[in-house]
């Protein structure tokens, strides 16, 4: 089930900055909170986003339990060549969604 | 009801043919519609900067991950029938333009008004031998969305009249009747005060053009009937349960309030 959605420009000049946006589903439990029983609920979020262009690692953030739900991200990058630009968000349970898009340089 | 009476005989002795009486009704309506239209505001308007950034962007607003949701379920096959809603409904863009504008909408084999969260349910279980999904789902949630986004921009316009009349005046009731511990009506908000400040909070018209909507608030997208719940809480009222007769008389009342406006779902609130 589609719980990321990746959008990069479909072409690029060569030497152009890209902005690449991301938005992934997940509910981002800080860990602070406490549920009906009265225990806290355990924290449950994405600790690591990194973006691979073409497999070498472009980009890559650690994130806190601040982080909203379903969080939105964006960044720029430079293009340099036409190939593939990969998300990866890792959570606290080591679970690891990947979304790529597809980019032609000219 | 008597002053309509009289003024039907009139206008029928004046004119003398039954033709040109209804034409002459038809044309009041239409004006009232009209004009009521012009000065009705979608939750956006009353929405901060930001959040009405989140939305404007089909890339950053979140409720297209429940939007993506429902597009894989359509062609989804599931249950003893073994099929999907794209085998009978093809492509959603075309076929479910008009649901998101219509809904909810008298059926005949129930008797009553349905929604298009119900709709969906029944398509389940008589056409595909599937389970129903469970209100608040991400399934249906996802579904609904789904759906009610194919028809984005198209104004509102439910039908109010024939068979859906008494369930339209028992939503109108439901609207103005006072209850709960705070003792008030829907209305004392979203008609009286809207625009004005509750706390921090700055009162919408109530408009449910963007449901379901991302909150916020909730960190997902929920359903009308969600929202109604939460409403009848805060005055301290028994909330109806989702689904509920109640609620769905109330969704076509509120939604006729918004007629004219455009769909926006998946829109965000705060």
């Amino acid at each position: 089930m589609a719980s990321a959605r990746l959008k990069v420009p479909k072409k690029a000049k060569k030497g152009d900055i890209i902005t690449v946006k991301s938005l992934i589903k997940h509910k981002m439990e800080t860990g602070q909170r406490k549920g009906k029983d009265g225990k806290p609920i355990p924290r449950m979020i994405i600790k690591k986003v990194s973006a691979t262009y073409n497999g070498v690692e472009v980009f890559s953030a650690d994130w806190a339990p601040a982080v909203s739900a379903n969080p939105f991200l964006s960044f720029k990058v430079r293009a340099t060549e036409s190939g593939t630009i990969e998300l990866k968000w890792t959570d606290d349970n080591g679970k690891v969604v990947s979304q790529s898009a597809k980019i032609t340089v000219q | 009801m008597k002053m309509r009476q009289l003024l039907l005989a009139l206008t029928f002795a004046t004119t003398g043919t039954l033709a040109v009486t209804g034409l002459g009704l038809g044309l009041v309506i239409g004006q009232t519609t009209a004009a009521k239209a012009e000065g009705i505001r979608s939750g956006y308007s009353y929405a901060t900067k930001e959040t009405q950034g989140l939305q404007d962007d089909d890339m950053s607003n979140p409720g297209y991950l429940w939007v993506d949701t429902g597009e894989d379920l359509w062609s989804k096959a599931e249950g003893d029938a073994g099929k999907s809603c794209n085998d009978c409904h093809g492509d959603a863009a075309e076929s479910m333009k008009k649901a998101g504008v219509s809904y909810p909408k008298y059926k005949d084999d129930i008797g009553k008004l349905q929604n298009i969260e119900q709709r969906i349910n029944q398509c389940r279980t008589d056409n595909m031998k599937a389970k129903a999904w469970k209100w608040e789902s991400s399934q249906l949630l996802g579904m609904t969305t789904y759906v009610r986004n194919q028809s984005r921009g198209l104004p509102v316009s439910v039908a109010v009249d024939g068979p859906a009349a008494p369930f339209f005046a028992k939503g109108e009731a439901f609207f103005n009747q006072r209850r709960g511990l705070l003792d008030m009506a829907c209305k004392h908000c979203h008609e009286d005060n809207a625009g004005n400040k509750i706390r921090a909070n700055v009162l919408s018209e109530g408009q449910i053009n963007g449901f379901p909507v991302y909150r916020l608030k909730w960190g997902k997208v929920g359903s009308t009937h969600r929202r109604f719940r939460g409403c009848n809480k805060q005055v301290r009222a028994k909330p109806f349960k989702n689904g509920s007769d109640e609620y769905v008389n109330l969704e076509l009342y509120v939604a006729w309030r918004g007629r004219g406006l455009g769909v926006e779902t998946p829109a965000v609130r705060n």
